[in-house]
């Protein structure tokens, strides 16, 4: 199964589980059955259209989803995926 | 390179460690020595930063902060001790550090970082190290970088999650590689990531990720190795799970893509969609101050007191409150008496405004009061034996 790397900041939503493992086979289909499961993560991942908001970075492998085919970029079983949280702390 | 850079006796000494490994040498240590490193925020980053940057030999380094120490920076601004509590952050930084390597020349900025400041302070500089706090400064740090086309080592850290990448590098063909908005076109909408001192940091690991940092400013000074650019480091201080990924440059770039929209430094805050939301939280809901808040606990009046923080908060400090956090105030709000006055309290008052907004919009309440300042503020000016973090 794909696994998926949920960031610290979004892991208030997932009961601090810290990854997801799917049997989706695109990267779409992951990210669904995640927020199918932690239904409070959809706000901060999904615009009110569905899209994938643009502050939010998926990656598969190394390689940013951009650079391959996007949300349906597919997955295998040893596959990881990220989600980059942009994140500032640093002085404080 | 300059031929008249020279080293002293004692600093040859000093430096021995650099001058026996072969890919350094004397060269390395001469281009340390030549150059100058801006280091914006001397905190959680900042502070290994500062420390191995000085004990280098870095020539010139710069430091921004407008901060002053307080106890809670202890747990890991490792730069400072008891005393400078209270101090301004670069001169208790600049002491500490004249003490570390009395060669090295720092340029100390008392003052915070904006748009009106930057260009004219980065622009003496060689390269930049970003250890700010907030999401504001990090695209004015970048933005200012690349329009002055200076190198900008970037790290970045929140609870367990550190970052670490150089953005706007020279690379062998002369091109500028990947920057922040590469990576990260648009900030994320304010409240989504909490600051570190709303959400908390592993005290060891802005001095794991900062050494990281004040590692690539040597490597993009020297020329050795491979620099992170075009890659970003992550690390997870708690599964220790580390990765390392490509960031690409972005064709809709609008400092340096394809068809660039912005030669000059903008309004950040607003970027970022800070202060307008803050501005209309605070503005809607009624607020009482601190002294007021005492008169109703000392005159026996009867009022509930609601805490919307965590339980964790509450553990450091509390005004006796009902704890209902703002996470699950919904479920709560049959806990909340509407027909006498309700006083809600945070941390410093953003929180319980957000809660204010909530329950008057869900459920109708018209007696609730927002505490100015939250209990920081409580602590400041009421009672100064509770504990503030």
């Amino acid at each position: 199964m794909a696994r998926l790397i949920i960031p610290s900041p979004l892991r208030k939503f997932t009961g601090d589980q810290a990854s997801f493992e799917s049997t989706g086979s695109t990267v779409n289909e992951v990210i669904q059955q995640l927020v199918e499961q932690h239904a409070g993560l959809k706000p901060h991942l999904f615009d009110q259209e569905g899209k994938l908001r643009s502050f939010v970075r998926v990656y598969v492998g190394d390689e940013d989803i951009h650079s391959l085919q996007k949300e349906d970029t597919p997955v295998a079983t040893e596959t990881v995926i990220s989600i980059i949280p942009a994140i500032a702390g640093g002085k404080d | 390179m300059a031929q008249d850079t020279t080293f002293s006796k004692a600093e040859l000494e000093r430096y021995s460690r650099h001058l026996i490994i072969p890919e350094f040498n004397i060269e390395g240590q001469k281009k340390l020595k030549e150059s100058k490193v801006l280091v914006v925020g001397s905190g959680g980053l900042g502070s290994p930063l500062l420390l191995y940057l000085t004990a280098a030999g870095v020539g010139t380094i710069g430091i921004v902060d407008f901060d002053v120490v307080d106890e809670s920076n202890l747990q890991r601004q490792v730069l400072f001790g008891v005393e400078n509590v209270g101090k301004p952050k670069v001169e208790a930084a600049e002491q500490r550090l004249k003490s570390l390597n009395p060669h090295v020349n720092f340029i100390t900025y008392n003052v915070k970082l904006t748009s009106a400041n930057a260009l004219d302070i980065i622009k003496d500089y060689d390269v930049v190290a970003d250890g700010t706090d907030n999401f504001p400064t990090r695209y004015l740090v970048n933005d200012a970088c690349v329009l002055l086309n200076k190198v900008n080592v970037y790290a970045s850290i929140y609870r367990f999650d550190g970052q670490v990448s150089v953005f706007n590098y020279v690379e062998k063909d002369g091109s500028r590689g990947p920057n922040y908005r590469d990576l990260f076109p648009s900030p994320p909408p304010p409240g989504l990531v909490p600051s570190c001192a709303e959400g908390g940091v592993i005290g060891v690991l802005p001095g794991i990720m900062g050494s990281l940092q004040a590692n690539e400013v040597i490597k993009v000074i020297t020329g050795l190795g491979d620099t992170l650019s075009g890659r970003l480091f992550l690390f997870d201080a708690s599964t220790f799970e580390t990765r390392i990924l490509k960031v690409r440059k972005d064709p809709a770039n609008p400092l340096n893509g394809q068809n660039p929209s912005q030669s000059t430094l903008i309004d950040y805050e607003q970027f970022c969609g800070i202060g307008i939301s803050q501005r209309s939280e605070n503005s809607e809901v009624k607020e009482i101050d601190v002294f007021e808040l005492q008169q109703l606990l000392g005159s026996g009046s009867d009022f509930q007191l609601v805490d919307v923080r965590e339980p964790y908060e509450y553990a450091i400090a509390n005004l006796n409150g009902d704890l209902f956090p703002l996470g699950a105030i919904s479920e709560f709000a049959n806990r909340i008496s509407k027909d006498r006055k309700v006083v809600i309290h945070c941390r410093s008052g953003v929180r319980s405004a957000k809660a204010i907004k909530q329950l008057e919009e869900e459920f109708g309440f018209n007696n609730l009061y927002n505490l100015k300042g939250g209990i920081l503020a409580y602590a400041k000016e009421v009672d100064d034996t509770m504990a503030t973090y």
